[in-house]
């Protein structure tokens, strides 16, 4: 199995750890074999382990240390947070994130809704098997 | 970033006598834990250099000095002597790092680590951001390319928080990305 996300100069992470955990940065320089600078437009230019980070799939172009503006641009331009969003992992981390800001009575909406969804999948699986039986 | 060696500018003189009404001002840059150490490191060193001691000396002024660009990558040299088990030699180190404090640390740390050197037996003789034609260590060298690309073997995934952290799982471990 070859590798397929590299670390390279315009690969978008995740940071997995950390005070910055959940933001999605650009990673725009390498210090060396454990370190990355990383940028996004809401954090200040830093440096972060590879430790702390997950790659992406997602992959812009810039040149190596850009201006906060060109970053933003290029951003834009690759339409990097929608992309994101539609993605599988991003869906996932959107359904998390609403399943963890539920309240109460929502949770109870969920049960409900829950058993109402599995008696007419019950209901319809009894039917087939009455007609398998027959 | 929390560094454990800061970097302060010293600056002292011998005190003024009746034979030598203004002496002459010595400036130090060093690195060191706190304010206190690095006032005893400058008259530590000071003593070597010239015929004064912190009795007849005083202290003029003590800043700290922070990096003035932390968003880019530097190379930086360190010229070091240190105590061996057997004597004194000297070093030259390369560093790649966002500030010089970080590069010092790194230092240390190596220090430590290779050559089980600890910090009272080490001197820092120079520091100087070196240019990227000029590095000499193929260590650093390798990460001059515009167009670096490495994937990440063998990823080891913890839990986002320490709080989170379990002895047992219920399933091995996925270590390829």
């Amino acid at each position: 199995m070859p590798f397929r996300r590299y670390v390279e100069i315009g690969r978008v992470a995740l940071v997995n750890y950390g005070p910055q955990y959940g933001k999605l940065v650009v990673i725009v320089d390498v210090i060396d074999q454990n370190r990355a600078l990383v940028d996004s437009p809401t954090i200040v230019r830093t440096q972060i382990n590879f430790k702390r980070l997950s790659l992406t799939d997602i992959k812009i172009d810039i040149s190596r240390n850009p201006p906060k503006k060109d970053l933003k641009a290029a951003i834009e331009k690759a339409d990097v947070y929608n992309k994101w969003d539609s993605s599988s992992w991003g869906r996932k981390l959107i359904v998390q994130k609403r399943r963890a800001a539920l309240n109460d009575f929502d949770r109870f909406k969920v049960m409900v809704a829950k058993i109402k969804r599995s008696s007419l999948i019950r209901k319809e699986l009894s039917k087939l098997r009455k007609t398998q039986k027959a | 970033m929390s560094f454990r060696f800061h970097q302060y500018q010293v600056v002292g003189r011998a005190l003024p006598t009746p034979t030598n009404e203004s002496p002459k001002i010595y400036r130090m840059k060093l690195w060191a834990t706190n304010e206190v150490r690095a006032k005893s490191k400058f008259w530590y060193f000071l003593r070597k250099l010239k015929k004064v001691k912190k009795s007849h000396g005083q202290m003029l002024a003590i800043n700290e000095i922070f990096e003035k660009k932390p968003t880019t990558i530097k190379n930086f040299g360190i010229w070091v002597r240190y105590q061996s088990r057997t004597g004194y030699h000297n070093m030259y180190k390369e560093y790649r790092d966002v500030t010089l404090n970080g590069a010092v640390e790194q230092m240390y740390d190596e220090m430590a680590s290779r050559h089980r050197v600890r910090f009272p037996c080490i001197q820092i003789i120079k520091t100087a951001t070196v240019p990227v034609a000029l590095c000499k260590r193929e260590n650093t060298k390798q990460f001059h390319d515009s167009k670096i690309k490495f994937p990440l073997t063998y990823r080891k995934i913890r839990p986002p928080t320490r709080k989170l952290k379990t002895t047992y799982k219920a399933s091995r471990p996925n270590t390829f990305v």
